[in-house]
């Protein structure tokens, strides 16, 4: 009968120990990558499901009961269902995965099984990558690549074995070293969809960072958090430390408690400014809309609206890292008409708050006139001389919160400064609102690139004056004048009990030039940079078919290099026999191929009569072979150069009858 | 769809002759290279495909590029294991194939020699007539594939059609090759059941005594009147009592005279299976046996080579 291998069906026998171990890691590594969005009490008792499996089948070959596959499916769906209250949706959805692949595990038995496994494994490790796609969490998965590719390779029978686990991991890495050139031309020149196929994930996850209000104190944790925010990359001179001011949200709607957004009017009027600073800037993942730029930015990115007050808004949420070039001007005149409305707005304030803090800004409006700059200025004093701190951990806050701060407690951060500022130059009638962004951030000379951390934010306020419009004035500086001029880890010294230690910070910068180098060079890698890339070649709009072109070919290359590799002989270690073999293949083209069954010398005379007029060189060759093959023990070194040169000088010339 | 399935194969093997089983017979060596290697994707190929082109669509959905660029990795890593299983097979040679002796019916144990090209062939299978082995062979090493090669009638057997196969390194690719050794066995003729003994003109049942043979036989205690070199001394010094080599032998069987003209009552295949058992039970007893057939005469002997001699000359009858 005839077995073809696409329509076998067999029983198979049970599977070995080692391609299980292999699988087991490979679904401790799937577990791991998801563990970061899955509920702790989900991914412990999958965890002790997994080991005690795995000590199962490791002590006794045993099988896991079959009448305890179908409750632990449905006990995970309604635990994946109670937690999400769907099945549907990117964090059910991963809990479901990684799940269900430990729950594979309980009925592998069979190759088959583990091959299924394996796939499956795959496809759950590539999940992750939905959640977060920074460095280690690529890496991470990319290590778990190795387990699950040794796994296949050790169901196929009679392989090398290896002695130990983890040298059954190598060949894998190999594999996927060695195919790391395709993979790079294949991502570099695929296609990107111009438009998503069906829905983006849903960004609900929150993300600690700035958000779009701000109420005094709710900056506490993001002021403790050390991750980077956006690294800012300057064409030309940086600016100071000091004009190191990036917008996100303005903020001119008060409640008493909390500030937000006004609706957005109007339309960006063109401005008077000075020269324009031109950066990029690598934004990491917000879940916002909003992309901070350095004060003020002149003109909108692809993709993103400018909004009169300045603030930039991408036309989606940045749920990914992205880039954006943008131009600034430091030395600005924003908005000096002032219409009625935004007159208005920017002086509102709400009934029955603060009543000390209003009369305050009423009693320097009477004492000094129309003086703006002096009501300015005497704010700035009361902040600088009134017995204010910078902390990190204010005392709580009551109703009237400006009260509170500026009559009782006495101390918080910028959100407080800010805030209690902007409501006494309201009180005071100037046109006032607050400004929430990120200021400062760390010069990595190595990088040339300046890296803002979450820890950088920051909240300001600006004051609108005749002819001048729009002033920056952040009432921190004059508590702190250290948080502007050397940024939040100097400021926050005092409360975080962190030391800057110089070797860790070298390192920790060096790391952050490699996540920056990940985030452009990688997660950044879009369709316009794509396209960006055969502009050099003279092409400068690709089309699908053009990049489908690209691909093919540099694919063919690469398969023309691994079919070299597949097909390379290593070159005959008998010098005597590889030089007969190449005047057997020139023979062999001028018609007189070596019968199997053929002697040299029989071979080499049929071959004189056959080509009568190179009938003396071929007679001296088939001499000088016998001579090296038979008469010698050792072949002499000579007679052997001299057999190779005649060998590569001979070329066999066809007789024509 | 079987029947569609049969008749497609049919029509392959019929225009595809080198893709396909039907390849003329080869003398050995028989070396594999790139004109004779063939590779599919597996089911289980086809189906990690369909989950990696899920996987793509995925992350150029959702503009992943860190999936992206791991699946084109996995994508990249799937190619290349093509290349490890046409590898696999690359280069590898049947060198030499042994054979044992069977009887018609009785499954003849195959010795196939295979030996390494310029690297190492791992998880290669040899599948013959549904039965498959599994072997490795080292880089200019050389590997000994048993298999049994089924037999049904006696007289000469062409090996069929060997299958070398290898998944190797994933199980995503089925790289093969046909092999078909330029080689017969010669099948030996099965005996019959039972039957009566040879009529030998000779036998008169005599009784089987001891005469003194060349060899020693065995160790006894000494007897009186025993010659006194037959005392085995250094054995003695390690006993009580004196011992005495035993040359004694049971005298050898009566010889049989087989002839195929005396069994003219048959025909001649139950002749040569009568025969064929005439000479195993001769065999089991160490009897000789000399045996004339139309085709050629074996003159007395006796012992393995002789049995097997004999047997192929019945094998090769007519």
């Amino acid at each position: 009968m005839i077995r073809w291998p696409l329509f076998r069906r067999k029983s198979q026998p049970p599977l070995e120990q080692r391609p299980f171990d292999l699988l087991c890691i490979t679904i401790v590594v799937v577990l791991g990558v998801h563990a970061p969005h899955i509920p702790w009490w989900l991914t412990l008792p999958l965890a002790a499901t997994l080991w005690l499996r795995w000590r199962q089948r490791h002590q006794r070959m045993g099988h896991a009961p079959s009448y305890l596959k179908l409750p632990l499916v449905a006990l995970l769906v309604g635990a994946v269902v109670f937690h999400y209250d769907t099945l549907f949706g990117r964090e059910p959805g991963a809990a479901l995965v990684a799940g269900l692949m430990v729950l594979k595990l309980l009925e592998t038995e069979t190759a088959r099984d583990a091959r299924v496994g394996t796939a499956f494994a795959c496809f759950a490790l590539m999940s992750a990558l939905l959640f977060d796609q920074s460095l280690v969490a690529t890496s991470l998965v990319a290590l778990g690549l190795l387990p699950a590719i040794a796994t296949l390779r050790a169901l196929e029978p009679a392989h090398p074995k290896s002695t130990t686990l983890p040298r059954d991991l190598l060949p894998a890495l190999g594999l996927l070293g060695a195919s790391l050139p395709l993979a790079l031309v294949a991502f570099l020149f695929l296609p990107r969809l111009s438009s998503p196929l069906w829905g983006a994930p849903n960004a609900a996850q929150s993300r600690p960072g700035l958000s779009p209000d701000m109420s005094p104190g709710n900056f506490g944790e993001v002021l403790l958090d050390d991750r980077p925010a956006m690294r800012v990359t300057f064409e030309g001179t940086p600016p100071p430390n000091e004009q190191r001011y990036f917008r996100a949200y303005v903020l001119g709607n008060y409640d008493g408690r909390t500030w937000r957004s006004l609706p957005r009017a109007g339309t960006t009027a063109a401005e008077e400014h000075g020269p324009v600073i031109h950066y990029t800037v690598s934004l990491e993942a917000t879940g916002q809309r909003v992309l901070p730029a350095l004060d003020i930015p002149v003109e909108a990115t692809a993709n993103a609206q400018l909004g009169p007050d300045r603030e930039l808004r991408a036309d989606n949420p940045v749920n990914d890292p992205v880039t954006y070039r943008l131009g600034s001007a430091p030395g600005y005149h924003l908005q000096t008409q002032l219409s009625d409305r935004d007159r208005s707005n920017a002086l509102q304030l709400p009934a029955g708050f603060d009543p000390r803090a209003r009369a305050l800004g009423a009693r320097w409006r009477t004492q000094y006139g129309s003086n703006d700059a002096a009501i300015i200025q005497a704010a700035m004093g009361l902040f600088h001389d009134g017995g204010f701190s910078y902390t990190l951990a204010p005392a709580p806050l009551g109703t009237n919160a400006v009260d509170d701060f500026l009559f009782g407690t006495h101390e918080g951060f910028c959100e407080h400064y800010a805030s209690s500022f902007t409501v006494l130059m309201r009180a005071a009638g100037i046109p006032a609102r607050v400004v929430t962004g990120y200021q400062g951030g760390y010069w990595n000379t190595m990088g040339n690139y300046l890296l803002v951390r979450q820890a950088d934010a920051h909240a300001w306020s600006e004051v609108w004056l005749p002819q001048r419009g729009w002033v920056r004035l952040d009432p921190t500086a004059a508590v702190r004048p250290t948080r502007i001029s050397q940024g939040s880890a100097a400021a926050n010294a005092a409360t975080a009990d962190w030391s800057p230690n110089h070797w860790w910070l070298g390192w920790r910068n060096r790391w952050d030039i490699v996540n920056q180098w990940w985030n452009q060079g990688v997660i950044g890698f879009n369709s316009l940079r794509q396209h960006g890339l055969l502009t050099p070649f003279g092409v400068r709009d690709p089309s699908v078919g053009m990049l489908g072109l690209v691909l093919a070919i540099g694919g063919s290359l690469l398969a023309m290099l691994g079919l070299w590799w597949a097909l390379w002989k290593r070159p005959d270690r008998d010098q005597a026999r590889a030089a007969m073999q190449l005047l057997e293949k020139r023979l062999a083209a001028a018609g007189v191929a070596r019968r199997r069954s053929e002697g040299p010398q029989h071979y080499l005379s049929r071959a004189a009569r056959a080509l009568p007029n190179q009938r003396a060189e071929l007679e001296q060759l088939m001499r000088t072979y016998l001579e090296l093959r038979y008469a010698h023990d050792e072949p002499p070194t000579d007679l052997l150069k001299n057999f190779r040169q005649a060998t590569r000088d001979f070329r066999p010339r066809r007789v024509f009858k | 769809m079987q029947e569609a399935l049969r008749r497609f194969r049919h029509w392959a093997e019929r225009r595809l002759p080198a893709l396909t089983r039907y390849r003329r017979p080869e003398s050995l060596p028989i070396l594999l290279h790139q004109r004779r290697i063939y590779i599919v994707p597996t089911a289980f190929g086809g189906a990690f495909t369909v989950l990696l082109l899920i996987m793509l669509t995925g992350a150029l959905n959702y503009s992943n590029n860190a999936a992206l660029m791991l699946t084109c990795m996995l994508g990249a890593s799937a190619s290349a294991s093509m290349l490890v299983a046409f590898r696999s097979l690359n280069g590898l040679r049947l060198t030499n194939v042994r054979h044992g002796h069977a009887i018609a019916g009785e499954p003849m144990v195959l010795q196939l020699v295979f030996a390494g090209g310029d690297h190492a062939h791992a998880s290669i299978h040899a599948e013959m007539d549904g039965q498959i082995e599994a072997f490795a062979v080292t880089a200019q090493g050389e590997v000994v594939v048993s298999m049994n090669l089924p037999t049904e009638h006696r007289g000469w057997q062409p090996l069929p059609r060997i299958k070398l196969w290898s998944n190797w390194p994933l199980g995503l690719f089925h790289a093969w090759s046909w092999i078909h050794p330029d080689q017969s066995v010669l099948v030996w003729p099965h005996p019959e059941t039972g039957g009566p003994p040879p009529a030998m003109p000779a036998q008169d049942g005599k009784q089987q005594r001891l005469h003194h043979g060349e060899d020693i036989a065995a160790l006894r205690a000494y007897r009186a009147g025993d010659p006194q070199r037959h005392i085995a001394w250094k054995h003695s010094a390690r006993h009580e009592s004196l011992l005495v080599k035993d040359f004694e032998q049971p005298e050898a069987q009566e010889e049989w005279l087989l002839d195929w003209r005396q069994l003219s009552q048959l025909v001649p295949e139950m002749r040569i299976e009568r025969l064929a058992r005439w000479l195993g039970e001769a065999e089991a007893v160490g009897r000789p046996t000399s045996l004339w057939l139309p085709s050629e005469d074996i003159s007395l002997g006796h012992g393995r080579s002789h049995y097997a001699h004999c047997m192929n000359a019945l094998a090769r009858l007519p």
